[in-house]
C-alpha cells in the first residue's frame, strides 16, 4: 500500500465555520506540516466554529492524535467551538479521552535565576543548616549511646553480631589484598632512596613504622568508607523510603538506637582488628619486596624488631577507632537524612563516602600533628 | 469468535522445588479483559511474571499470536515485548525521570519520530490518562493514583497491541480506582488492545472484565475459567463463588 503524504488544509469558504480537512496518512515516518502552521491559520480565523474533516483520511497513529490535541486545545483557548465529521471511531474516542481532563496550568511560581545558587548569603545558609543537622545527630546518637551505656537502649545484639561479620570478616579479602600492596609500595618507595645510601635495610624499619603508625589504620579506613559506609547509607536510605524508619520510630524505638548503634559500635570494634590484620600483610608485603632486593628475612625480621615500638602501634589503633566512629556517623546520617527515591539514595551512598573521607584525612592529619606536639 | 490472542499451554510455575501452579491452559482472546484472579499468595503475579518472560517455565509454553515466547530466542523475545505495554504493582516509572522523560523513553528507543513530535505525543500521552501538563513533574511529587496513570501512559506510549496490569488499583482509594478501570475500558474500547489484569479487587473484576481465569492455592492450578459474573452465579467450586461473592467459609483455607 502506497504511503500519501499527510497534510491538512484550512477551508474558510463558509462563514459559520472553517472545515479543517485531514489528508494522507498520519503515521510515523511521514513528514508532515507543523502545528504551528495551523496556529497561525487559526489566528486570523473569524468563523465560531472549526470542523475537522476525515473523509479523506488514510492511516493515522499517535501523531494524528497530538496534533488534534493540540488543534483542540488552541481552539478552547481562542473560544472556538471543535466538532469532528468523518473521522475514525477510534480517533473520536480517543480525543474523548484526551480531553475529559482539562491541561494542568503548572503554578506560576517561576524558578529562581541561576546565580541565586551562588550567592553567599544562600551558601552560609546552607552551611549553617548542614552544620545544625550535623550537631543534632551527634547529640541524639550521644544519647542513645548514653542510654546504651545504663542499659536502657532498644538495641538488639543480634543486628549488632551481624553488623560485625559483615564489617570484619566479610571485609578480609578486600583489605588483604590492599595491605599487601601498600606494604610492597611502601617499600618500594623507600628502597629507591635508601640504595642510594647503602641502607637497605632501614626499608624494615620504613615499612614497619609505615603501616603500624598510619598506612595500616588509614587503608583499611579507606575500603571500609567505600565498602561499609556506602551501604549504611544504601541500607538505611532504602529503609527511609520503604518507610521502615516511620515504623521504628512509631514503635517508639530510637532509630538511633535501633538503626545506627549496632551499626556504629560494629565498625569500631571491627576496625581496630582490621588494622592489626593490615598491618601485618602490609609487612609481610614489605618483606616480600626486600627480599627481591637482597635482605634475608631474618634480617628484616630482627630489623623490623628493633623498630617496632608499642607507641606506633597504639598510636595506629586509637586512629583506627576514631576512623571507625567517623565512617559509621558519615554513613549513617547519610542514611537517615536521605530523601526517599531511588535517585536520593543513591546520592546519599555517594555522599557517605565523599564525606567519610574528608573526615579520614582531616581527622589522620589531626592526630598527627597532636602526637607531633605530645612527642609521642 | 475466538481469536486466540494469548495462549497458555501446559504451564508449570515454580521457585526451585516448590510448585507454584501446575497444569494451566486456557486461551485469551483478542480484544479482551482478561482478568488473573485468587487468593493471596495463589501465584497470579508470579504467573504474569513468567507471561512477560520475567521468569522462566518449569514447564509449558505461552504463545502469543500462535508464535511460543518461551522458545524464542532473546532477540524474538524483545522485538514481541516492543508490542506490550506494562504496569507495575508500584507504577515502575523511573524516579529519578521527570514524566515526559519517562513517556518520551520508549519512544526514543523504539520510533523515529523527531523530538517536537515526540514532545507533541507525550502531551498527547499524558492527556489521554488525564494529566496534561504534568510534563515537568517528578514521580515523588504526584499521588499514588496519578503516578499509576502516569506508568499507563507510559506503557500506551508504543500504540501496544497488549496492555499488562499487575494489580493495578492496589492502594488507590474506591473513587481513583474507579477512573482508573474507565480509563483502562475506554483505552481498550479505543485501541482494541488486549488487557490482561492481575487483580483481586471485585468491583474491576465485574466492572470491566470480559474473562477471566481463577488460581487456587491449595490444588495449585485453575480451577475456574469463564466470564466472572457467569461464574459468580453458575461455577461448579464453591470457592469460586466464595471469592467472587466476598463470603468468607471454612473452604477458603490457604496452605501456602
Amino acid at each position: 500500500m502506497s504511503q500519501l503524504p499527510p497534510g491538512f488544509d484550512l477551508l474558510t469558504d463558509d462563514r459559520d465555520s472553517a472545515v479543517l480537512q485531514l489528508t494522507g496518512d498520519w503515521i510515523q515516518g511521514q513528514t508532515h506540516r507543523d502545528f504551528q502552521v495551523l496556529k497561525d491559520e487559526l489566528c486570523c480565523l473569524t468563523a465560531p466554529e472549526l470542523v475537522v474533516d476525515g473523509s479523506r483520511l488514510g492511516r493515522w497513529d499517535s501523531i494524528l492524535m497530538a496534533f488534534l490535541l493540540q488543534s483542540y486545545n488552541q481552539c478552547q483557548e481562542d473560544n472556538i467551538r471543535f466538532t469532528t465529521r468523518n473521522l475514525p471511531d477510534g480517533v473520536n474516542q480517543l480525543l474523548d479521552v484526551a480531553t475529559a481532563v482539562p491541561p494542568h496550568a503548572p503554578s506560576a511560581a517561576s524558578s529562581p535565576p541561576w546565580y541565586n545558587a551562588l550567592s553567599p548569603a544562600r551558601l552560609v545558609n546552607e552551611l549553617r543548616h548542614h552544620g545544625r543537622e550535623a550537631l543534632a545527630f551527634l547529640g541524639e546518637l550521644s544519647i542513645a549511646l548514653w542510654r546504651l551505656a545504663l542499659g536502657r537502649a532498644n538495641t538488639r545484639f543480634s543486628d549488632f553480631r551481624q553488623f560485625c561479620y559483615q564489617a570484619g570478616p566479610d571485609a578480609f579479602a578486600i583489605i588483604s589484598l590492599t595491605s599487601v600492596l601498600v606494604g610492597m609500595i611502601l617499600a618500594y618507595l623507600g628502597a629507591v632512596q635508601l640504595q642510594q645510601f647503602g641502607a637497605e635495610i632501614y626499608v624494615a624499619d620504613l615499612v614497619v613504622i609505615g603501616m603500624l603508625r598510619e598506612m595500616g589504620a588509614l587503608m583499611a579506613a579507606i575500603v571500609m568508607a567505600g565498602r561499609t559506609g556506602a551501604a549504611y547509607a544504601a541500607q538505611l536510605g532504602t529503609m527511609q523510603g520503604n518507610e521502615e524508619i516511620d515504623a521504628i520510630s512509631t514503635m517508639g524505638v530510637s532509630p538511633m538506637e535501633f538503626l545506627v548503634v549496632p551499626r556504629l559500635l560494629a565498625l569500631v570494634v571491627m576496625m581496630p582488628l582490621l588494622t592489626l590484620y593490615a598491618n601485618l600483610l602490609g609487612i609481610i608485603g614489605g618483606g616480600i619486596v626486600a627480599g627481591g632486593m637482597g635482605i634475608a628475612p631474618l634480617m628484616f625480621i630482627s630489623e623490623g624488631e628493633s623498630a617496632l615500638g608499642m607507641h606506633h602501634l597504639i598510636v595506629g589503633l586509637i586512629k583506627s577507632v576514631v576512623f571507625g566512629l567517623l565512617i559509621a556517623v558519615a554513613g549513617c546520617r547519610s542514611g537517615i537524612n536521605s530523601g526517599r527515591s531511588s535517585a536520593a539514595v543513591g546520592q546519599a551512598a555517594t555522599e557517605a563516602v565523599v564525606t567519610a573521607i574528608v573526615y579520614l584525612i582531616v581527622a589522620d592529619a589531626a592526630i598527627n600533628i597532636i602526637c607531633q606536639q605530645l612527642e609521642i | 469468535m475466538s481469536d486466540p490472542h494469548i495462549q497458555i499451554r501446559n504451564l508449570t510455575m515454580a521457585y526451585g522445588s516448590r510448585v507454584i501452579q501446575q497444569d494451566l491452559d486456557f486461551d485469551i482472546n483478542r480484544g479482551d479483559i482478561f482478568v488473573i484472579m485468587g487468593g493471596s499468595g495463589c501465584g497470579k503475579s508470579t504467573l504474569l511474571k513468567h507471561m512477560l518472560g520475567l521468569l522462566q517455565p518449569r514447564q509449558g509454553d505461552i504463545l502469543y499470536n500462535n508464535e511460543s515466547f518461551v522458545n524464542a530466542s532473546p532477540k524474538q523475545q524483545d522485538s514481541m515485548r516492543q508490542r506490550w505495554g506494562i504496569t507495575y504493582q508500584s507504577g515502575g516509572l523511573f524516579s529519578a525521570m521527570t514524566l515526559a522523560e519517562n513517556v518520551n523513553l520508549p519512544l526514543q528507543l523504539y520510533t523515529s519520530y523527531s523530538d517536537a513530535d515526540r514532545a507533541d505525543i507525550i502531551a498527547y500521552k499524558l492527556a489521554l490518562v488525564g494529566l496534561a501538563g504534568y510534563q515537568e513533574y517528578y514521580p515523588s511529587e504526584i499521588s499514588g493514583g496519578m503516578r499509576k496513570r502516569a506508568a499507563l501512559a507510559r506503557a500506551i506510549a508504543l500504540e501496544p497491541e497488549i496492555l499488562f496490569f499487575d494489580e493495578p488499583s492496589a492502594g488507590l482509594d474506591p473513587i481513583s480506582s474507579c477512573l482508573l478501570d474507565d480509563l483502562i475500558e475506554q483505552l481498550h474500547d479505543s485501541t482494541g488492545a488486549t488487557v490482561v489484569m492481575v487483580t483481586h479487587e471485585l468491583p474491576s473484576i465485574f466492572g470491566i472484565a470480559t474473562n477471566s481465569v481463577y488460581l487456587d492455592a491449595s490444588s495449585k492450578t485453575m480451577i475456574a475459567y469463564g466470564d466472572p459474573k457467569q461464574l459468580r452465579d453458575h461455577s461448579d467450586q464453591p470457592v469460586v463463588r466464595q471469592f467472587l461473592a466476598r463470603e468468607s467459609g471454612s473452604l477458603q483455607e490457604e496452605q501456602v
